[in-house]
C-alpha cells in the first residue's frame, strides 16, 4: 500500500479494534454536556468531561457552545439553533469517517467539503399543525472530494463512512431519551 | 450418522412449498454425485434436491440411524459420550453436521408487536394461501425475503418490504449464470484464511437471488416495479408503530457499489482469460431506485398489516452440545471446521474453509480436508 497522510492514526483505530474485541467493557463510553440558560431562548452548552476505556477522561480544552435563535424567530441570534447542531454533527461525524476510511484504504485526500440542508416545516415546534412532525423532514449531504481515487471509490468512501457513523446512526434510528427533573 | 428426521430433514420439513434452489442443477455436487438430468441450468425444488440427497445417501451407502435426535454430546476421556433419543453412543471422534440454519433469527422488539397481527417465520411459511387477507410486513431482504415477498405480490396482496444491509446480484451476468462466475472467476475459491474480515464474510447475508425456470433478476427494482414498497430496516416497535431506519439510501449505494465492484472483478477476469467471444459483453445495472419518500414508520395496529414474515436470518443450534466451543453469539469456535477440542469437526458452516462451503457445491473439498485431519487425529492418538 502506498503511504497517505490523512492525519488519521488508523492503526491505533485498528488496534483497539482487536482489543476492545475481547474487553467490551472498556468500549462503554459516556458523553456528557452541561447547559444553563442565560436569557429569552439562549443558552450555552459546556462540554468537558466524559467517560471511556474505564475511567473518567477530560478534553484537552473545555468547549462552550451557544444556542439561541434567528431574529426570524424574534429572538437575538446569539448563536446557531440547536437543531443546526444536528447537522454540525453529521457534517463532522461524516466527514472524519471519510478521513479514517480513505486512510485505511490508502486513498490520499486533497480536499472533503460537504454541504448540508435540513428541511423542516416548523409548524411542528410552534403547534400550528399537529400532523407536521417536530424534527427534521429530510436531511441531504452533499460531499465534494478531491482524492487520488476513482469516482466509484469515493462513492464507496462516503457509504462506507454513513456505515460506521455515530450521528448518521442516531439520526436514522431512534434512541431511548429520558428526560427528569432532578 | 445421526439423523433426527429423515434423509435430506431441511429441505422436507424447513422449506416453503414453492421453493427451489438459487443455485444451477449443475452447481449442486455431492462427491461422486453430479446432475445428469436434462436442465444443468436449471433450479431444484424441495422433491427434486430431497430426491437428490436420497439419491446420495444410497449411492454412499452411509449408515444413516434415522429418527434419532442427539440430545446431548458430552467430552468422555479421550473422546465423546452422545446422548441420543435411541441410547448412548461413545466415540474417539466426532463430526457436527447439523446444519448452519436450525432456527430462524427473530429480533427481540417482535414481542413488541400487537397481537392482532400474526407472525410467521420461514419454518412456518408454507405459500400465500395460508396467510390472512391484506397487507404483509416482509422483513429482510435478502433470499428468503426478496423471494417471499414477490410471491406474496404476486398472490394480490400489498406487501412492505424492510431492508437492511444487503447483497444485490443480477440472475444472469454477460449470458451466463451469475453464479457461475463466482465459481469459474475463482471467487468461491478464496480460502477462509485469506478473506480480509472472516466474521464478516461467514455473516454474509445470502445473495437477492431467486431459481425460477425464466432465470429472471429479483433484485429491489424488480420488485419495486411489482409494487412492493421498500422502507428501511426495522429497528424498533414503539407505541405499536413500527419505526424504519432513514437509512435506506445508504444501504442501496453499498449493495450498488459491491456490486459493481463484483462484476468489475468478473470482467478483469474474463478479459485476462481472453474470454472476450464467450461470453456477452459487460454489462452495467441501473441503481437502486430510491423511493421518493420511504416509510419510516408504520402503525401496526390501523390494520394496514395483517401479517408480518421475519425473513430475518437463520441460525444454528447447539443446544445439544455440552462442549464449551460455542461463543457468545452462539458460533461454533472452528478453524476450518477443526473444532476447538481435541477429535470434534464441523461441516457445513458458512465459509468453513472457503466462500465454496457455504454452498452444497462446497462440501466436497471441505469433507476431504476436515475428514484428512480426522483421520490423522486417529492415527497419532492411536
Ligand atoms: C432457506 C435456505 C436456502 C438454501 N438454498 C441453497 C441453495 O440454493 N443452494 C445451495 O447450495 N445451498 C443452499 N442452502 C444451504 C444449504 O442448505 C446447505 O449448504 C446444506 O444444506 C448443508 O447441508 P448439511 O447437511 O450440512 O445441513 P442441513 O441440510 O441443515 O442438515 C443438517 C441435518 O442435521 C439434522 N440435525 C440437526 N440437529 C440434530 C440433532 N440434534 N440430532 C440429530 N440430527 C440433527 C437435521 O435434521 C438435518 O437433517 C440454503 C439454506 C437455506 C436455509
Amino acid at each position: 500500500m502506498t503511504t497517505v497522510a490523512n492525519g488519521v492514526n488508523v492503526q491505533a483505530l485498528l488496534d483497539a479494534r482487536e482489543v476492545l474485541k475481547s474487553a467490551p467493557e472498556a468500549a462503554q463510553f459516556v458523553w456528557r454536556a452541561s447547559s444553563k440558560w442565560q436569557n429569552g431562548v439562549h443558552s450555552t452548552t459546556t462540554v468537558k468531561e466524559f467517560f471511556g476505556l474505564g475511567q473518567e477522561q477530560t478534553h484537552r480544552n473545555e468547549a462552550v457552545f451557544d444556542a439561541d435563535h434567528p431574529e426570524v424567530f424574534a429572538a437575538e441570534d446569539n448563536g446557531i439553533t440547536p437543531i443546526e447542531y444536528l447537522l454540525v454533527g453529521l457534517a463532522a461525524c461524516l466527514t472524519a469517517g471519510v478521513a479514517s476510511v480513505a486512510q485505511n484504504r490508502g486513498i490520499q485526500l486533497r480536499s472533503v467539503e460537504a454541504t448540508l440542508e435540513g428541511t423542516h416545516d416548523i409548524r411542528g415546534i410552534l403547534g400550528a399543525d399537529s400532523d407536521v412532525r417536530n424534527g427534521f423532514n429530510d436531511i441531504k449531504v452533499t460531499f465534494n472530494i478531491d482524492a487520488d481515487a476513482s469516482k466509484q471509490d469515493i462513492e464507496a468512501l462516503v457509504a462506507q463512512s454513513q456505515k460506521r457513523s455515530a450521528v448518521f446512526d442516531a439520526l436514522t434510528n431512534p434512541t431511548n431519551v429520558t428526560v427528569e427533573v432532578a | 450418522m445421526i439423523e433426527r428426521g429423515e434423509v435430506a430433514n431441511s429441505w422436507r420439513r424447513e422449506r416453503w412449498d414453492s421453493f427451489r434452489l438459487l443455485t444451477p442443477n449443475w452447481q449442486s455436487r455431492l462427491p461422486g454425485l453430479h446432475y445428469e438430468g436434462p436442465d444443468p441450468d436449471g433450479y431444484m425444488t424441495t422433491a427434486e434436491i430431497t430426491e437428490f440427497v436420497e439419491r446420495f445417501a444410497k449411492l454412499s451407502g452411509a449408515p444413516v440411524r434415522t429418527g434419532t435426535d442427539v440430545t446431548s454430546v458430552r467430552r468422555a476421556g479421550d473422546g465423546y459420550r452422545v446422548t441420543t433419543s435411541r441410547g448412548e453412543i461413545a466415540c474417539r471422534t466426532l463430526v457436527i453436521a447439523s446444519g448452519a440454519c436450525n432456527l430462524p433469527t427473530v429480533p427481540r422488539f417482535a414481542g413488541a408487536v400487537p397481537a392482532s397481527v400474526e407472525q410467521l417465520t420461514p419454518f412456518g411459511y408454507r405459500g400465500p394461501g395460508l396467510l390472512p387477507e391484506g397487507g404483509v410486513l416482509v422483513v429482510g431482504a435478502s433470499a428468503t425475503g426478496v423471494q417471499l415477498a414477490a410471491e406474496l405480490r404476486r398472490s394480490g396482496r400489498p406487501v412492505v418490504l424492510s431492508v437492511g444491509e444487503h447483497v444485490r446480484l443480477p440472475r444472469t451476468y454477460r449470458g451466463r449464470d451469475v453464479l457461475w462466475w463466482m465459481d469459474a472467476s475463482g471467487v468461491w475459491d478464496q480460502r477462509y484464511d485469506e478473506v480480509d474480515d472472516l466474521t464478516r464474510a461467514r455473516r454474509l447475508p445470502s445473495p437477492q437471488l431467486v431459481g425460477t425456470p425464466e432465470r429472471a433478476t429479483l433484485d429491489l427494482n424488480a420488485l419495486t416495479s411489482m409494487g412492493v414498497e421498500l422502507v428501511g430496516r426495522w429497528a424498533d416497535v414503539r407505541d405499536g408503530r413500527a419505526l424504519f431506519s432513514g437509512g435506506l439510501r445508504n444501504v442501496f449505494s453499498l449493495a450498488d457499489l459491491k456490486m459493481e465492484r463484483l462484476l468489475g472483478t468478473f470482467d478483469e477476469w474474463a478479459g485476462r482469460r481472453g474470454l472476450g467471444d464467450e461470453v456477452a459483453p459487460p454489462e452495467r445495472f441501473a441503481p437502486t431506485g430510491v423511493p421518493d419518500s420511504a416509510r419510516w414508520q408504520l402503525d401496526l395496529n390501523s390494520g394496514e398489516i395483517r401479517t408480518i414474515v421475519w425473513a430475518t436470518g437463520f441460525r444454528p443450534d447447539y443446544g445439544w452440545l455440552e462442549v464449551p466451543v460455542v461463543d457468545d453469539k452462539g458460533r461454533l469456535r472452528h478453524d476450518g471446521g477443526v473444532v476447538d477440542s481435541p477429535g470434534l469437526y464441523a461441516l457445513g458452516l458458512p465459509v468453513l474453509r472457503r466462500r465454496r462451503s457455504t454452498f452444497i457445491n462446497g462440501i466436497e473439498d471441505d469433507a476431504r480436508e476436515v475428514i484428512a485431519h480426522l483421520a490423522h487425529h486417529l492415527a497419532v492418538r492411536r
